[in-house]
């Protein structure tokens, strides 16, 4: 299914929830915020959310800024 | 943030023990108090402290020089027209109170526009029309008609009338007003009503909130300031001065200026209660010019001619010129003014005057369209 | 003597704001804090690159700092707000730069767009800090709409180029009523002494110390300027003197009579 993922179309397995994306990409879990259609999606729900065809997903970090 | 009423900024000051502020002024504060790039209200208080009239001439050169700087080497001239002095209140200070035997008057709207030809005539384009409080006699639909008529020889239109209404400032202001003056007279609260007897002009807040309601409106330049005499003068011009600069602050695009008119031997005598000298008039000017560098300056006739034309290197911005304080004066003959006329040079004289002293009269400073 | 800085509530210890962008490496950053007592600290939010694992800066922040995100990469007051809100969500307390900049060749923020972020933001509970050109007509706007604070720029984001706004920023400390915070620009610490001499309630500075040869002991620089320039201010500073001349003209006449 097509996901869009960090403002890039993104092919990914039916069933595939947040959690598995985290892991699957190698990402630490403890730094990130996950943002999908608009709402943040706090780390204990990753697991539960499955991805759905469109969804628009971000993943996001702090970083050094002024 | 922002005040809703002068009186809030009123109230943080009015029990200050001035006595004791005063006592504490060293030359050093008044030096410090001048030095600021923007004076704070106790800055502008030390300046007004006895303590600095041993600096007066410091204070004075910057003064001086902050008005050339912001006003150029200028004079506006404008001339007051009495439209009617009935009047409902018993202020015992003025000469058109209720009470007073003097023949009450109003001008006709043709009477209107004759004293409007002879004022044109003399080249002034500014006027400043007065009534006394009378909601039968000078309701605002008759000073609304003698604006109408005043709109075709003056380029610039200011009232000095009872407090209004907003809606009612509103009506004015469409109808061609531009500006407006209104004096507190007194701004402690006893000393008001004890000067106020009677009368609607009892009513402290609504005078003082007027020239918020008058702002509101549209009105463009305000001149607002106490009656000097009434009461011990340093505090008055205190507060004269945070009201000027409360207004300024709340309605940055007004034109605000203060006048600081002397009680003057007038019908019925009532004497000053405070005597208020012409270095207390001039101290009261230079410091305010530091206190609100673009805040106007207007000196009335009220001031003999010899000290006004000192005034006008001493933070003056405005000027009457002949002046009649006399309902038809001008064209009717002799009749009861509101106060004597200390100057009585016409337009003519002043503006020599002015140019003797490197100072160039203005007769224009606006124009009205609408 | 006891001179706290009030901000959203709460009482900030050091009047120097740290910036956490262009470091060479994140670990500079607590030795930096530490070097330079700053205690409210700015980090930034940007997608994740998905082929590269990279750092998340918040964990370099010490804990008793105050972690205050700005809303950069938003082009207008819509985007921010959500960057905003994410921040928030995340955990990150309630503070919010907001920093609104549709201008890439100069970085110059959006006063328009920061003014509506701000007013949507406070009615959220945010402890709002806009970014904004030195403008008195919309700084007075941001009080009514609830900012905690004003930050105007000294000069163009990265430039280092001091207090080229000197004379607006001195206007908006006459008249705002509120903690001016002079953020952007300013790059020695000289022009952070200067700035609290004025009056500013804070400077921000971030390329000017993440750009040193050495960031730490340039933090430590600039903390110990901050100090100077807010102890300057608040001792009064000397006037400058006119000589006085024996004659009055202008109120001679006063003492004579006439």
């Amino acid at each position: 299914m097509l996901v869009l993922l960090n403002g890039r179309e993104s092919d990914l397995p039916e069933g595939m929830t947040v959690a598995d994306l985290i892991a699957q990409k190698n990402l630490r879990p403890g730094t990130l915020l996950v943002e999908l259609n608009g709402e943040l999606v706090k780390q204990d729900a990753w697991p539960d959310i499955v991805l759905k065809e469109e969804d628009r997903l971000e993943i996001l970090r702090f970083v050094g800024g002024g | 943030m922002i005040c809703l009423s002068f009186y809030e900024v009123f109230l943080r000051y009015k029990n200050m023990d001035f006595e004791r502020f005063f006592a504490g002024v060293t030359g050093a504060d008044v030096r410090q108090a001048m030095a600021g790039a923007r004076l704070k209200p106790l800055d502008f208080l030390t300046l007004l402290a006895p303590a600095a009239e041993e600096h007066l001439e410091e204070i004075a050169r910057r003064a001086h020089s902050l008005t050339v700087q912001y006003f150029g080497r200028t004079i506006l001239l404008y001339t007051p027209l009495y439209l009617a002095n009935y009047c409902v209140n018993q202020c015992v200070y003025c000469g058109f109170r209720s009470g007073n035997d003097l023949a009450r008057k109003k001008l006709t709207v043709a009477e209107v526009e004759a004293e409007a030809r002879a004022i044109a005539a003399t080249g002034l384009k500014h006027i400043l029309i007065l009534t006394g409080e009378s909601r039968s006699e000078s309701p605002v639909s008759y000073i609304r008609e003698c604006v109408q008529v005043l709109k075709k020889y003056f380029t610039a239109i200011s009232i000095e009338i009872y407090p209004l209404e907003e809606a009612e400032y509103a009506g004015l202001v469409d109808a061609g007003v531009d500006g407006m003056t209104i004096y507190q007279e007194v701004y402690d609260e006893d000393v008001y009503a004890a000067m106020h007897p009677a009368g609607p002009k009892r009513n402290y807040r609504f005078r003082l909130e007027a020239p918020d309601r008058a702002c509101r409106a549209g009105m463009r330049s305000m001149n607002t300031g106490a009656l000097l005499g009434l009461h011990d003068w340093r505090p008055e011009a205190f507060f004269a001065g945070l009201h000027a600069d409360y207004l300024q602050n709340k309605y940055p695009d007004v034109e605000v200026s203060i006048s600081p008119p002397r009680l003057r031997p007038h019908l019925g005598g009532y004497p000053p209660r405070v005597e208020v000298t012409d270095m207390n008039l001039v101290q009261f000017m230079v410091a305010f010019r530091l206190f609100m560098p673009r805040g106007g300056i207007t000196v009335s006739t009220r001031e003999r001619a010899g000290l006004r034309d000192r005034l006008v290197r001493l933070g003056a911005t405005r000027m009457s010129a002949g002046s009649c304080t006399a309902v038809g004066g001008r064209t009717a003959g002799e009749s009861t003014g509101q106060f004597e006329i200390s100057d009585e040079r016409d337009v003519a004289a002043m503006a020599s005057m002015l140019y003797e002293q490197g100072y160039q009269p203005l007769y224009k400073d606006w124009q009205y369209i609408g | 003597m006891h001179d706290p800085l009030l901000i959203g509530g709460r009482e900030i210890k050091n009047r120097l704001f740290l910036g956490t962008g262009k470091f060479s490496s994140n670990r500079l950053i607590p030795k930096v804090v530490e070097a330079s007592g700053a205690q409210v600290v700015t980090v930034a939010l940007r997608r994740v690159d998905l082929d590269f694992e990279e750092e998340n800066v918040a964990t370099y922040v010490p804990g008793d700092c105050v972690l205050m995100p700005n809303t950069s990469g938003a082009r207008n007051a819509r985007e921010a707000v959500r960057i905003a809100r994410l921040a928030r969500a995340a955990g990150c307390g309630n503070w919010v730069k907001v920093e609104v900049i549709s201008d890439n060749r100069y970085l110059l923020p959006d006063n328009y767009e920061t003014l509506k972020a701000t007013e949507i933001l406070a009615a959220e509970g945010f402890v709002v800090l806009p970014y904004m050109s030195p403008d008195l007509m919309v700084a007075k706007a941001m009080v009514e709409a609830g900012a905690a604070a004003v930050m105007p720029l000294g000069s163009p984001i990265g430039s280092n180029r001091g207090l080229r706004t000197k004379e607006l920023v001195r206007i908006l400390i006459e008249e705002i009523p509120l903690p001016v915070i002079v953020d952007a620009g300013i790059g020695r610490p000289s022009e952070a002494a200067e700035a609290m001499e004025m009056g500013a309630a804070a400077v921000l500075v971030n390329t000017a110390i993440a750009t040193a040869a050495d960031p730490v002991a340039m933090g430590r620089a600039f903390g110990m300027a901050v100090a100077a320039g807010r102890t300057a201010h608040l001792s009064g500073l000397g006037e400058v003197r006119l000589c006085a001349e024996a004659s009055s003209p202008l109120t001679g006449f006063l003492r004579s009579d006439e």
